[in-house]
């Protein structure tokens, strides 16, 4: 196995565990970490393409390495709305967790 | 098994185990720590993936900058009860599931790749002599796909009006709140003097470098926000009001800057975003160097947050 097709099945992974914490965890912070899990595995996907098309004494297709730079500033930008919005959400509300589902919580939060 | 594959196998398990304790720990501010840890981690593995390019901007934005920013994050969070909720076991079974047919998915894609694998480095090392730049990724940047750079700088941008757009009312036009952080001490004091010269010096070289090599706007922009961040923290200057007009012209002049030379090429290229015969090189350094300032800002202000205090009069 060469070390694209390792990195590649890494990015996978990393898609797996990423999609887990944003389905499981309902605390907003923490999902918003695990979609930036999520989409550095989608990145690592890249990265496989581009080594795999390396050609013309490049050690990769310069195009698609071009389109993650943009897509890792992109993805902090919408990083930081994300958490402006939680923060505003969470002074509006004074909730911390935005799971509506109260019977598998285990901690009451209708009390609030 | 050489030692390069034994390298890669490492790496790859320890960004795994890093990434999975992201999702499992307890508390928040111990998932931020390990993203950033793993930030850096992931930068490794673009090196091996020989993208030297993606992985500066990788350890500078996917590491630190938004390592500051969910710090800070967590940091203004004042509840203590989060890890107490808990999403039943069922649910998480199902997750788990789901996500390892994703897994399943992906990785058969990964282990089959196509016969001929397409590739566009051949043509864009054929069309780069022109340019004048020798780094291929600055040219597919700058100059292939010029457009989606200036979109990209559009939506930064964006994403910065809609963080000051969530100020509440009274805060609009103030400053942002950064003093969540730990009070300034004396080794942060003496690390913010001590940093920036050498940190100013680094950024300027990586945007002018990136022409040739690996480097350019985007991560010595970072590196730059940095330097700004780290001394705003230890308090030996103050976060600027939003409402100020040098900081919204230094935002806005790298993107207008891009914009002009782009609309100028209707002009005396033959297209939109094109650049005249000859001065190829000059306009991109250009616009590389007005782009590297505007990034720094918007990075910094994007990682600053919403205004929190009404400005003193």
């Amino acid at each position: 196995m060469n070390a694209a097709t390792l990195f590649g099945l890494c990015g996978a992974a990393l898609v797996g565990i990423g999609l887990y914490g944003l389905i499981t965890n309902p605390e907003p912070l923490r999902k918003i970490l695990a979609f930036n899990l999520l989409g550095s595995g989608v990145f690592l996907l890249f990265g496989m393409i581009a080594r795999r098309a390396a050609a013309a004494g490049l050690g990769g297709d310069p195009v698609p390495q071009a389109m993650v730079i943009t897509a890792i500033v992109v993805a902090f930008a919408a990083t930081a709305m994300a958490i402006a919005l939680v923060q505003r959400l969470a002074d509006e509300t004074g909730r911390a967790s935005i799971s509506s589902d109260s019977s598998d919580a285990v901690d009451g939060e209708g009390k609030s | 098994m050489s030692i390069a594959s034994v390298f890669d196998i490492a790496v790859v398990a320890l960004i795994l185990a890093i990434g999975a304790s992201t999702i499992l720990v307890r508390t928040a501010f111990a998932a931020v720590v390990m993203f950033a840890v793993y930030g850096l981690l992931l930068s490794i593995a673009w090196v091996r993936l020989h993208a030297v390019d993606v992985a500066l901007t990788e350890a500078a934005i996917g590491g630190g900058m938004t390592g500051l920013l969910l710090l800070g994050a967590v940091a203004r969070s004042r509840s203590d009860d989060v890890d107490r909720v808990r999403v039943g076991y069922p649910v998480r079974l199902a997750a788990g599931g789901l996500c390892a047919l994703v897994v399943a998915g992906l990785a058969i894609v990964v282990l089959h790749p196509p016969a001929a694998v397409p590739t566009l480095a051949p043509v864009v090392m054929e069309n780069l002599p022109p340019s004048g730049l020798g780094n291929p990724v600055a040219g597919v940047l700058f100059v292939f796909r010029a457009l989606d750079t200036l979109l990209e700088k559009v939506v930064v941008l964006l994403a910065l009006l809609g963080v000051w757009s969530l100020a509440p009312d009274r805060a609009w036009g103030g400053t942002p709140g950064l003093q969540v952080y730990a009070k300034p001490d004396p080794p942060l004091i003496f690390l913010a003097q001590l940093l920036p010269p050498v940190g100013i010096v680094f950024g300027i070289y990586m945007c002018w470098v990136g022409a040739k090599d690996p480097g350019g706007a985007f991560q010595g922009g970072t590196v730059l926000a940095a330097m700004w961040l780290l001394v705003i923290v230890a308090g030996l200057q103050k976060a600027p009001a939003i409402s100020r007009l040098w900081l919204r012209g230094l935002l806005i002049a790298g993107p207008m800057l891009f914009l002009a030379i782009g609309l100028a090429g209707w002009v005396f290229a033959d297209a939109f975003l094109a650049y005249p015969e000859g001065y190829a090189k000059p306009l991109i350094v250009a616009v590389e160097a007005t782009l590297t300032l505007s990034i720094a800002v918007a990075l910094a202000m994007l990682a600053a947050g919403p205004p929190e205090r009404a400005q003193q009069q």
